[in-house]
């Protein structure tokens, strides 16, 4: 896949891409249909592995020739060994998590960056639907909230306290509209925020 | 899909000793098998098939004048199946110390001019590779697309991949384990004590007294199926059902046939005892116990596994007791470590350990689906070699 299909296809993959070095070895943890990892393999020449739950998605991902672990994320990531990645992406999966900050911690274990992307609770509609005395339905959050697979929900500033004292530091982050950035009020204009983090020097326990 | 459709075995003769894991070595030998599909000009397409406890050489299709003979692995080998018999050249190999027709202990031994018997010796998964190299080389494979098995045969791939690196280039172990749980060993020994405890076991040298140790082996069988088949699957088709419904369906108040369970599996064991041997079961079932390649490595299967050059599918099925997803998740963690390419697809069947042998289509569907990746490496090959030969 060439980049201006990954970007056609998904734009904030396409974005996301940019924050991965040439090379790196990655795991994708949510992989889904592996499209990212094909991408980052193909293009950028990463090596790497993704990690998925779900049947269907682990076939495709097969099908795209990448290597795909079939594994619960909510298990935890044993699987791996401390510093096994240069990058870890976890792009739109933390907020299915029950246990976010082990995950995150799981994150900081087995990668020395990662990037994690969620959607955005503080993004404007979802204000105006709970201004309105009714939970947000958008396109990022396209689930009733009876039926709906996101059991965390969290805003820009929250995610950030939260990877830090997990131990990361936050090189960047952007919040992104249709997959483009937004930099002017971020936190109420983007629908999807996306970090990148990495793991600080000394780790606070 | 189609079938094979008529297949014949093959046997191929070594008079080269094979030195055993063991010591000893094992000289004239027979190994059989089949072969499906067609091997290409640049050799690429090879698919070596290791079996496991209880198959044979016979993978898929059906002997002449016998439909009902169909390979054990039928539904996954063949044209249009996940190994597809159109792409790949298929060999379907049968072990050292089997009864259907690779040398065995009720061969005649050459050094005595009797069966074998209790003296063939002990065989390890590691001298099937070996074995099975012998016959790579006959049929002029330098390199397999891949090397496959189930349980056992999952071993032996897992086998191949560390004492060949370069004779493979993918490794498929399914339904499998590094090594066996002190469990799984257990339930070898009953099984093999009711082989050995059988009076007409005769010390192994039952064939010159013209009897065979069928109970023994019936029970043997009993032990292992109940293994092979998971908790639910046996409540959801046996439960407490009773065999004598007839008769009023009430208890017998004896040792005989009251559940249907006990039908089943005792009906099982009869069929197997006839026709299995009991020293290539116990044979097999060493073969079983003494596997672990991290052995050599004082017990780090990351060791093992560091010289290792294969891609990988792995691939376990939730309700399997016998060899469950965490003994494949230890694979998986080890190939990792080495970062080695592995895929690994951890499948909710309900039938326990013989969900191998069985048709599910997510199964079916991820084993389709790599060997396509296998098949673009081979068709890239093929391309190669069809541009060198027009330049």
């Amino acid at each position: 896949m060439k980049f201006e299909d990954l970007s056609t296809l998904r734009p904030d993959l396409a974005f996301i891409a940019h924050w991965v070095n040439k090379g790196a070895h990655v795991l994708d943890v949510g992989c889904g249909d592996g499209a990212m990892l094909r991408y980052l393999e193909r293009g950028m020449g990463c090596t790497g592995y993704g990690v998925e739950i779900a049947d269907d998605k682990v076939l495709e991902s097969t099908r795209r020739g990448i290597n795909v672990i079939q594994h619960d994320m909510e298990q935890g990531l044993d699987l791996f060994g401390d510093n096994a990645f240069d990058m870890v992406l976890c792009l739109s999966s933390l907020q299915m998590m029950q246990h976010v900050e082990a995950r995150l911690r799981d994150i900081v274990r087995v990668g020395k960056e990662a990037i994690v992307s969620f959607p955005n609770f503080a993004y404007w509609p979802h204000r105006v639907s709970l201004l309105k005395g009714r939970m947000p339905l958008s396109r990022s959050l396209p689930y009733q909230w009876f039926d709906t697979p996101n059991v965390r929900y969290a805003t820009i500033h929250d995610f950030k306290d939260l990877a830090e004292k997990c131990g990361l530091e936050v090189l960047e982050y952007v919040a992104l509209a249709e997959g483009k950035p937004v930099s002017f009020l971020p936190n109420l204009r983007g629908s999807l925020a996306v970090f990148r983090l990495r793991k600080k020097d000394l780790v606070v326990a | 899909m189609g079938s094979l459709g008529t297949v014949s075995p093959q046997a191929m003769q070594f008079a080269e000793p094979l030195p055993l894991q063991s010591g000893a070595s094992i000289g004239d030998y027979t190994l059989m098998y089949e072969t499906y599909g067609t091997l290409n000009a640049d050799r690429s397409n090879a698919v070596l098939i290791c079996h496991a406890l209880n198959a044979s050489h016979h993978v898929a299709g059906h002997y002449a004048g016998d439909p009902r003979s169909a390979g054990w692995w039928d539904n996954m080998v063949g044209p249009g199946k996940p190994v597809d018999t159109d792409r790949f050249f298929v060999i379907g190999i049968n072990n050292l110390g089997s009864c259907f027709g690779s040398t065995g202990p009720m061969h005649t031994n050459p050094a005595t001019g009797k069966p074998y018997g209790a003296a063939f010796p002990v065989v390890t998964v590691e001298d099937w590779v070996a074995a099975q190299a012998r016959l790579a080389d006959r049929l002029g494979i330098e390199r397999f697309a891949a090397v496959m098995g189930g349980s056992l045969g999952g071993m032996q791939a897992l086998a191949w991949s560390i004492m060949f690196p370069d004779r493979l280039r993918h490794c498929i172990v399914i339904a499998s384990t590094p090594k066996l749980s002190a469990q799984n060993i257990a339930f070898n020994d009953v099984a093999r004590q009711a082989i050995l405890t059988d009076p007409d076991y005769r010390g192994g040298d039952f064939y010159e007294h013209a009897v065979v140790p069928k109970n023994g082996l019936k029970v043997a069988r009993m032990v292992g199926h109940i293994t092979y088949l998971s908790n639910d699957d046996m409540a959801e088709k046996f439960g407490r059902k009773l065999r004598n419904a007839a008769e009023g369906n009430d208890y017998k108040f004896g040792f005989g046939i009251d559940f249907e369970i006990e039908s089943y599996l005792r009906y099982q064991g009869d069929k197997f005892s006839e026709y299995f041997d009991a020293n290539t079961y116990l044979l097999i079932t060493k073969a079983l116990d003494y596997f672990d390649p991290a052995r050599a490595h004082g017990g780090s299967l990351d060791k093992a596994l560091a010289g290792t050059r294969a891609q990988y599918l792995i691939a376990s099925f939730t309700t399997d007791w016998r060899f469950s997803p965490e003994r494949s998740r230890e694979i998986v963690q080890s190939l990792l470590a080495n970062r080695r390419k592995v895929t690994y697809a951890e499948i909710d069947a309900p039938h326990g350990h013989d969900a191998f042998l069985l048709e599910d289509a997510r199964y079916m569907n991820i084993v389709r689906a790599y060997y396509e990746r296998v098949w673009e490496e081979c068709a890239t090959g093929i391309a190669a070699v069809a541009a060198r030969e027009a330049a």
